[in-house]
This record gives structure tokens, C-alpha cells and sequence, in this order.
């Protein structure tokens, strides 16, 4: 069997994806509508190019000794990837039968009870958690932090190997109570090997205008190193690692 | 002397004895005498206070030259050669090695054996005044190589080089690509060398007086004679080379001799140093075993030999820069690689050449190729990663995949060539224009910017709306068969008349008697051609005609598949291409028993071979550069850096032996998210393309905005160094046409 998914692109030499040389399939399909997303692009599932699993499964063993080299795998982004849960754990599944490690980059907005075997089989989860105070999530995501919170307790309690990513916003999503209460939250998960903090950039606003949206984030500056490393140090504060 | 005994006195002493000790063979010597170093770049010493008091002075005079147009000084009567110009420093006091190419630094030498027409163009250019003498003496009573081979040249030749399907024809300057091994004269000291090439003359003293013999005879003992005159050069400055070098600092003095004589002598299009920084380590070695020198010393004699090597000019003409843009010379240096026995051939001082990036900052010279092998200390390898990350000056080749064929004692001719030193030459061949054959086949032969006949009218035009991938193949074919034999006939004349007017005396006496010569030819245009014969397989192209009838546009229908995505089905066209042309030129007979060899390397001629082709099949505008070497087209690479490597790896190396050129550029943020990281993928990257049998790769890493403000404020950027197709230059040293070639090709930035 080999279930198509939507594929928006793919790129052969990931390599801030996750750890060492990664093989990205950016999946298209958000529900997300994330005032900074450098992606707005991957928005519509129906936008992208239908794969089978087979055909990329195809592709992917080629790049093998890239990624084996270096600790590095396929990350299996977006878009949403769970969006498409059949097509992602079909494909993880038939990546592992060639010994190459899958993570999956998700908001965690999507209900976890029907993910719960796909979370499972993967080897990494880089969960981007937008916002920790719920009100702000609303604002910069559209929905709800609730979801998110529950998809992040499941990884804890399966012990989930697990990168949080937060994207640092100035004015958005830079209170210092809102990284904070992150930090906090986090500190007390015991699979979470990572903290990446990502600087806010405006390389996608050229797409946002591409596809007639409103950017909202015209005058938000890019945030300073200063900046950048306050958020780390607090992240640091609570005992996690933070890169 | 027995083999393998440590040796006690003279100049050798401390090293290990061998058959080099009996005749000349440096590759003996150093499998004997090397230290490989597996540690890091700890041990590296920053640069001393001399060093930085005389790169400044060096640096001042390169802003002098480029705030004069270019040229600071020409020295326009004094005919160039190995003793024309007396003893020139910098400043005395503070070089550790000395030597210019004329009496004063950055001034150029004319070099009018090679063609007296380069030599007043470029003075012109430059605002210099010709001397009347130096023209009447290069026009009435010595000819020139240039002169010579268009004595010679057919119509067609003529016609081809005008119309720029074959472009950048060394015809009228020096070939170069010629590697003495100047290491020899360090080793052995001249007298050594001057009794073999002696005995070489004699050898042949009660052989029948051919045509052949005559030739070796004559140009044995022009070796002899240059030899005499390396010797008086040295002399010059102090020093007596006629022994071997005793010591650290007389062993890269001496071979520096031994390459500046070159360069006084000839204006070779590519000047490579050889490899020489692991010859050098064992003296380094054995000297700081015996603590007479300190590891802040050798890195200053580094230092100040790499400047010696950022100083080298010729005068050049503007049609020249616009073909080999921003001064290049190509001091080529090959670093690193393995040992045929296993153990690896770096050594401390590989860190230490790399490490002139460092203390006097990056530049495009010497040319710093490293030669990477999967069995190379991973240690180097990321020191390695790590300077192209810092400097964008290096550039890689492949050692697993031309070490079987030029053992582990090769260098790197211009930009990609191998050559086993001293015992293997090329005479170079620029390039044919592929995408401009492939419009040819469809015009009968006629080009599609001017209309003329080129091709004779026997092939007939393509007819039909549209183009048929069986008809196009079939009549491309033939054009190619015809283009082959027009360029090889040039080559013949070219060479032949390189080696009666402007024969390389010094660099050819420090090669062995019998040498292995290539012809080395080369396409440009690979991937404008691969893209169009994709397609017209894979979607309808119609030809758009003129009321002369010439096919002079096309319209693409439909989707097809690109050059640089790994896609087998376009990439294995242009691997076609690579072989069919070389079984191609292999058919005609080449000069002096010349082995053919092709490369797929542009430099930044990319740019003027677009200029001089119409709109191809592929899209592509007329006017609009190439991809330099083997890229793919700007843009057309939508998977990723490493599926893009992957098409150019599927280049048959076998039918291209002189290279295959990749170029990419990357932003610093698209390799990882620390510096150890990038590094490591980095790294990891030029494992996998390597693994995958790709032969070349010129990394960059930089972002787009320096580029930019560096176009804007030239001065903010002396030292900003990009590689371009098999070398690297100052980016301000481009024209605005190729800083925005530059600019305007792929940058891997997937985020």
C-alpha cells in the first residue's frame, strides 16, 4: 500500500531542522494562521503535489549516507504534517525499515487521542509551542493553547524524545512572564532534550504579499542578539538546554 | 648511501635516505621524511609583529593599484624574463622572503614572446605608453606566438573564434597550466639539476638526428640555460641555490626562486605553486626537532610567503579580465589528501597554509585546494569546513577519486586540472560553447545572432514548427562532430607554436625528461544544454523563425525535467553530453602525442559565453550568463543543495580528467544553528558529494547583503573573497555584470 500525501517541497540539505544533514518534506496544510509564518505558502493542503509514500521513500534512500554521516535523518515538516496522519506514519514506517530516523515538526494543535500511534513511532518530535500565556497563542496563532499543552503532555508521558521551539517575536511573544511560564513548564518535563529559541525574520513577508494576505508584521523589528540571549538565559535559568 | 638510514651531515642531515638521495624523486623523499599530523589547529601561532607591519604596507599598495584603474605600475620597456630585473623588495627589513616579478612591487613585467598585441592593448588600458623599440624589436626581427598561429589558422578557426563557439583560446597570451615542481630546487639546489638535464643532452648525443631529437636537444638545453639563470636571480638577492637548501628558511626561499623565475618568464593563464606546503613541513619539522627555530617563525616564513604569492601580476587586457575576471593568476596549492600507503598527507604546515587566511586575512590567492579523502583526519576536515565558513577561499577536490589515476604526488593545474608534478603537462584548451552547437544544429550551422555561415552549408537547417528530439539529437551530433575537429585542429596550432615562440624553459627543466602531455579541452554550456534537450524530449518546443528563416526563439509547452534536481532523467543527458563529446574530440590527431582530456569548468567566462549566445530551447534569454561549470542554471535546483551536488556527481569523471566544476554558495544560517554545527554539516556535506564521486566544489558562505553593500562600498571590502567557478576573487575586483551573476545565482536558503 502507499498512501499519497501533499507535499508543498522538499529540500534535500536540511540542517536546522533537527540534528545533522536532514532530508525536509515541507507538507502543505495548516490550520494555523501564525502572524509570522515564513511559510504561508504551505497553508492550503490542496496547493501541494500528491507523493505516495513509496515515491519519496524512493527518493530519501538515495541521501542515506548524508544523513547516517552526520546523526542527521528526514524531518517531516510543514505546513501541519499531522494533518495527514496516515500518509506520516506510513512513511515513518517504511523509513525505518531502512534504518532512517524520522522527526516530525508539529504546533501540536492537532488532537493527539488520534495521533497517539504516529507521536509513537517517530523518533524525534520538534514541538513549536507559539506562546506560552493563552491569550497571546490566540493572537499569534488563531487558536487555542490548549491543544498544544495536551499534545506536550502526552510526549512527557511516553517519554518522547522532544525539541521545543519558540519563536521570539519583539511585541508578540517576548514578555518576559510568557517565556517564563514556558521555562517553567518545561523544566518540569523529563524528555525534553532541547530549547531552540528562534529569532523572528521577515524572509517570508515577500510570500505573504505573493498571496494577497495582510502581514501584520511589517514594523515588527528583527529581534537583537541581546534580545535573542535573554531568552535563552531564561530558558537556562529552569535547567534546560537551550541551543 | 644506503636506503632508509638517517642521514648525518650536509644539508640533509636529520632526514631519512632513499632513492631521492641518487636521482631526483621528490615523492620518494617525502613518503620517507613526512610527519602526518592528526591534532587540531591548537599548535597555530597568530601573525608577529612583522607580519602585520609588512601585509599593511602590501595591502596599501593593492589599494593603490585598484584606486589606478586596476595597474599600479608597468615596467613597459624591459621585455620580461628570468634576470631582466635586478633585486625588488618590499621592505628589506621586514620580508622574511624575498623576490618580486620586476624591481618594485605590483609592477608588471611586459611578456611580449607571447603576443605583442596583449602587451600594447594592455598597456593602453591601463594608460601606459609602448616603447617603440620593444614593437619594432617583437615586429621586425622576432615573431611571436601569436603572430605564429595566425600564420596558420584556417578561415573556419577564424570564423569559430569570432562567432565565440569555441572562446578563450590561449592565442594570444601565455598558456600557463604548466606546474614545475619547484620543490626539486630546494631539495637538490641547481647545480644538481643542471647536471641531469646535462646528462639528458649528452644521452641523446649518437641518436639519429630527428625531427624529435633535435627538439629535445634544443629545448634540453634552453632548460639548462634557464637553470643558469634561476641561479643568477637568487644571486641577485644574496643567495647562492646552487646546493641544496640547508634549513627552514632557505627550503621556502628556494622554492619560492624556483616559482618566481617562472612568473618572470611567463604569463601563463593559470601559474599553479604545485603542492609544497607538506614538502616544506619536513624541513619545518626537523627544524623544530632541533630547536633552531620556533613555531611563531615558521608560521611568519608562511605568512610572508603567501604574500609573495597574493603579489603575482601580469598585464592583462580587458577582453582577458572580462573572460578570467578580477586579476586571477592561480597560484593553485594543493593541500592535504593521502598517501598511496595510507597515512594521510597532512601535515602541521597544511594548518599552517590554511591559517594564512587568518593572520593576514582571506584573499583569492594562492589559490587553496584542498584534497579530500574520506580517510583524511576528521579533525582537518572540520578545521577545513571551518575556514570556508570564516573565509570562503578554498576549494575541494576529490583525492579517492583522482588518486588512482595521478597517484599522490599530483597537483592542481589552474583550477581543477590534476597533474602528477613534474612528470605530466597540459597544453590548454579554454573551451567549445555546447549550447551555442546545439542552435547551430538547429540553423544548419548558421548563427543565431548574426546570421553568417559558419558551419560549411552542407548541414541542413531543422524545418519543422516543432523540434523533434530525434531530428535535433541526430543533426546536434553531427555539429558536434564538426565543432571537435575545428577545435582540436586550433589546439594543434596553438600548442605548436606556444612551444617554438614561448617555450616554458624554466618550469619544463623542472619536470622530468619524459613527459606525459594532455590536451586539455572543455565545454562551456553543459547545463543550457542538458535543460534544452530535456526539453524538446519531454515537453513540445516550437521554433520561432525570422523572414531569413534563422531559428532565433523557442516556446516551451508544457513541463520537463531540470539539470541539478538528481532527476535521472535530465542528468543523464547531460552525462551523455560529457561522454559524447570527449569520444568525440578523441578522434582527431592531437599535437606531440597529446593524451585528450576535457573539463567541464567556465571560470567566470560563463558570463561572456551567454553574452555571445541566442535564446536556447531551455528558456533561457540570448544574452543571459550560463551557469558557471558543471551548475545547474540559476534557480532550477528547487530540491536542495544536495540533490543539486547529486546531478553533478553523475558527471562521468572518466571522459572529463580535467575536471568538473561545481560552485555553491550557501548563507552561514542555512548550514546550522552553531558554529560547531555548521562546521560538522559542512563537513558532512563534502563527505557525502565526495562519497558520491563529485570531483570539485567551491564552497561559499555568505550572505546576500554583504555582497551587496559591498558592490555600494567597495572600500568597506579589500579583503571580501568569493570562489567563483574553480578559483576565487576579490568580489570588488569583478565587473558589475559578474558581481550580479554572482549575486543572482542560487543560494541554498531553505528555511
Amino acid at each position: 500500500m502507499s498512501t499519497s500525501g501533499y507535499i508543498h517541497s522538499i529540500d534535500t540539505f536540511g540542517s536546522v531542522d533537527g540534528p545533522g544533514i536532514r532530508y525536509i518534506i515541507f507538507t502543505s496544510g495548516c490550520l494555523m494562521r501564525c502572524q509570522y509564518c515564513h511559510n504561508p505558502d504551505t497553508w492550503k493542503m490542496k496547493d501541494g503535489i500528491e507523493k505516495t509514500t513509496d515515491k519519496l521513500v524512493a527518493d530519501i534512500i538515495r541521501y542515506k549516507s548524508y544523513m547516517l554521516n552526520t546523526g542527521g535523518g528526514v524531518t517531516i515538516s510543514g505546513g501541519e504534517p499531522l494533518l495527514q496522519p496516515d500518509f506520516v506514519y506510513e512513511l515513518i514506517n517504511k523509513l525505518h525499515t531502512f534504518n532512517i530516523p524520522v522527526a516530525i515538526d508539529t504546533c501540536g494543535f492537532p488532537n493527539i487521542d488520534n495521533l497517539k500511534h504516529v507521536v509513537d513511532a517517530a523518533d524525534l518530535i520538534l514541538l513549536d509551542i507559539k506562546s506560552f500565556d493563552p491569550e497571546t497563542y490566540k493572537l499569534v496563532t488563531s487558536r487555542e493553547l490548549s491543544n498544544t499543552l495536551r499534545f506536550a503532555e502526552y510526549l512527557q508521558q511516553t517519554n518522547k524524545r522532544t525539541w521545543i521551539r519558540f519563536v521570539y517575536v519583539p511585541n508578540l511573544t517576548d514578555a518576559k512572564e510568557n517565556i517564563e511560564g514556558l521555562a517553567k513548564y518545561l523544566s518540569t518535563m523529563t524528555n525534553v532534550e532541547l530549547v531552540e529559541v528562534l529569532p523572528f525574520h521577515k524572509m517570508g513577508e515577500h510570500k505573504w504579499e505573493l498571496l494577497g494576505y495582510d502581514y501584520k508584521l511589517k514594523n515588527t523589528p528583527i529581534p537583537t542578539e541581546k534580545e535573542i540571549e535573554f531568552a535563552r538565559d531564561i530558558f537556562k535559568r529552569y535547567g534546560l538546554k537551550v541551543q | 648511501m644506503s636506503n632508509n638510514t638517517v642521514i648525518h651531515e650536509g644539508s640533509w642531515s636529520g632526514f631519512t635516505s632513499g632513492e631521492w638521495c641518487e636521482r631526483v624523486n621528490v615523492v620518494d623523499f617525502i613518503r620517507k621524511n613526512i610527519t602526518p599530523y592528526h591534532g587540531d589547529g591548537a599548535f597555530l601561532a597568530s601573525a608577529t609583529t612583522k607580519t602585520t607591519k609588512l601585509w599593511k604596507i602590501v595591502s596599501e599598495l593593492i589599494k593603490a593599484e585598484r584606486e589606478n584603474g586596476g595597474v599600479l605600475d608597468v615596467d613597459a620597456h624591459t621585455p620580461g624574463s628570468i634576470i631582466a630585473h635586478g633585486a625588488g623588495y618590499i621592505d628589506k627589513e621586514l620580508e622574511t622572503v624575498v623576490g618580486l616579478q620586476t624591481d618594485a612591487p605590483l609592477r608588471r613585467a611586459i611578456m611580449p614572446y607571447g603576443g605583442l598585441k596583449m602587451v600594447e592593448n594592455g598597456l593602453k588600458a591601463y594608460g601606459f605608453e609602448a616603447d617603440a623599440t620593444v614593437a619594432e624589436i617583437f615586429t621586425k626581427y622576432r615573431k611571436t606566438h601569436n603572430q605564429g598561429v595566425f600564420d596558420v589558422y584556417t578561415k573556419e578557426m577564424l570564423a569559430c573564434r569570432k562567432s565565440g563557439i569555441i572562446t578563450g583560446l590561449p592565442d594570444a597570451y601565455g598558456r600557463g597550466r604548466i606546474i614545475g615542481d619547484y620543490r626539486r630546487v630546494a631539495l637538490y639546489g641547481v647545480d644538481f639539476l643542471m647536471a641531469e638535464r646535462r646528462a639528458i643532452y649528452d644521452s641523446s648525443a649518437d641518436l639519429a638526428m630527428t625531427e624529435e631529437i633535435i627538439r629535445q636537444r634544443e629545448e634540453t638545453t634552453e632548460q639548462y640555460r634557464a637553470l643558469g639563470d634561476l641561479k643568477q636571480m637568487a644571486l641577485n638577492y644574496g643567495f647562492d641555490i646552487s646546493k641544496p637548501a640547508k634549513d627552514s628558511r632557505e627550503a621556502i626561499q628556494w622554492v619560492y626562486f624556483a616559482y618566481l623565475a617562472a612568473i618572470k618568464q611567463q604569463n601563463g593563464a593559470a601559474m599553479s605553486i604545485g603542492r609544497v606546503s607538506t614538502f616544506l613541513d619536513i624541513y619545518f619539522e626537523r627544524d623544530l626537532r632541533n630547536g633552531v627555530i620556533t613555531e611563531s617563525e615558521i608560521q611568519e616564513l608562511m605568512d610572508h610567503f603567501v604574500m609573495k604569492l597574493r603579489m603575482v601580476r601580469f598585464l592583462r587586457t580587458p577582453e582577458y579580465d572580462q573572460l578570467f575576471s578580477g586579476d586571477p593568476v592561480w597560484v593553485t596549492e594543493a593541500i592535504g589528501g593521502m598517501c598511496e600507503d595510507g597515512r594521510t598527507l597532512v601535515t602541521k604546515n597544511s594548518y599552517r597554509m590554511i591559517h594564512t587566511l587568518y593572520n593576514i586575512g582571506a584573499a583569492p590567492e594562492p589559490n587553496l585546494t584542498v584534497l579530500w579523502s574520506d580517510a583524511m583526519p576528521e579533525s582537518f576536515k572540520v578545521f577545513c569546513s571551518q575556514a570556508s565558513i570564516d573565509t570562503s577561499s578554498l576549494q575541494y577536490e576529490n583525492d579517492d577519486l583522482m588518486r588512482p589515476k595521478f597517484g599522490d604526488d599530483y597537483a592542481i593545474a589552474c583550477c581543477v586540472s590534476a597533474m602528477k608534478i613534474g612528470k605530466q603537462m597540459q597544453f590548454f584548451g579554454a573551451r567549445a560553447n555546447l549550447a551555442k552547437t546545439l542552435l547551430y544544429a538547429v540553423n544548419g550551422g548558421r548563427d543565431e545572432k548574426s546570421g553568417a555561415q559558419i558551419a560549411p552549408a552542407t548541414f541542413e537547417p531543422i524545418t519543422g514548427e516543432y523540434l523533434s528530439y530525434d531530428e535535433v539529437y541526430a543533426k546536434f551530433d553531427q555539429m558536434m562532430d564538426w565543432l571537435a575537429k575545428v577545435y582540436v585542429n586550433s589546439l594543434n596550432v596553438i600548442h605548436y607554436m606556444h612551444d617554438k615562440y614561448s617555450y616554458e624553459s624554466l618550469q619544463m627543466a623542472l619536470h622530468d625528461k619524459d613527459i606525459y602531455r594532455t590536451l586539455a579541452c572543455g565545454i562551456a554550456g553543459l547545463s543550457v544544454c542538458a535543460d534544452s534537450l530535456s526539453a524538446i524530449k519531454y515537453a513540445k518546443v516550437k521554433a520561432l523563425r525570422n523572414d531569413d528563416g534563422l531559428v532565433y526563439d523557442y516556446e516551451i509547452e508544457g513541463d520537463f525535467p531540470l539539470y541539478g534536481n538528481n532527476d535521472d532523467r535530465v542528468d543523464s543527458l547531460a552525462a551523455e553530453l560529457v561522454s559524447t563529446f570527449m569520444s568525440k574530440v578523441r578522434k582527431h590527431p592531437s599535437y606531440r602525442g597529446s593524451v585528450h582530456t576535457q573539463s567541464v569548468l567556465t571560470i567566470t567566462s560563463n558570463v561572456v559565453y551567454g553574452k555571445k549566445t541566442g535564446n536556447t530551447p531551455d528558456g533561457r534569454k540570448a544574452g543571459e550568463p550560463f551557469a558557471p561549470g558543471a551548475n545547474p542554471m540559476h534557480g532550477r535546483d528547487t530540491h536542495g543543495a544536495i540533490a543539486s551536488l547529486s546531478s553533478v556527481a553523475k558527471l562521468p569523471y572518466c571522459d572529463a580528467e580535467d575536471g568538473i566544476s561545481y560552485t555553491f554558495a550557501i548563507l552561514p544560517n542555512a548550514l546550522g544553528k552553531t558554529e560547531q554545527i555548521k562546521a560538522d554539516n559542512l563537513a558532512g556535506l563534502m563527505n557525502g558529494y565526495f562519497s558520491d564521486n563529485g570531483h570539485h566544489l567551491n564552497v561559499n558562505v555568505f550572505n546576500r547583503e554583504t555582497l551587496l553593500d559591498a558592490m555600494d562600498h567597495p572600500e568597506k571590502y579589500p579583503q571580501l573573497t568569493i570562489r567563483v567557478s574553480g578559483y576565487a576573487v576579490n568580489f570588488i575586483k569583478l565587473t558589475r555584470e559578474q558581481q550580479l551573476d554572482v549575486i543572482a545565482r542560487t543560494m541554498h536558503t531553505k528555511f
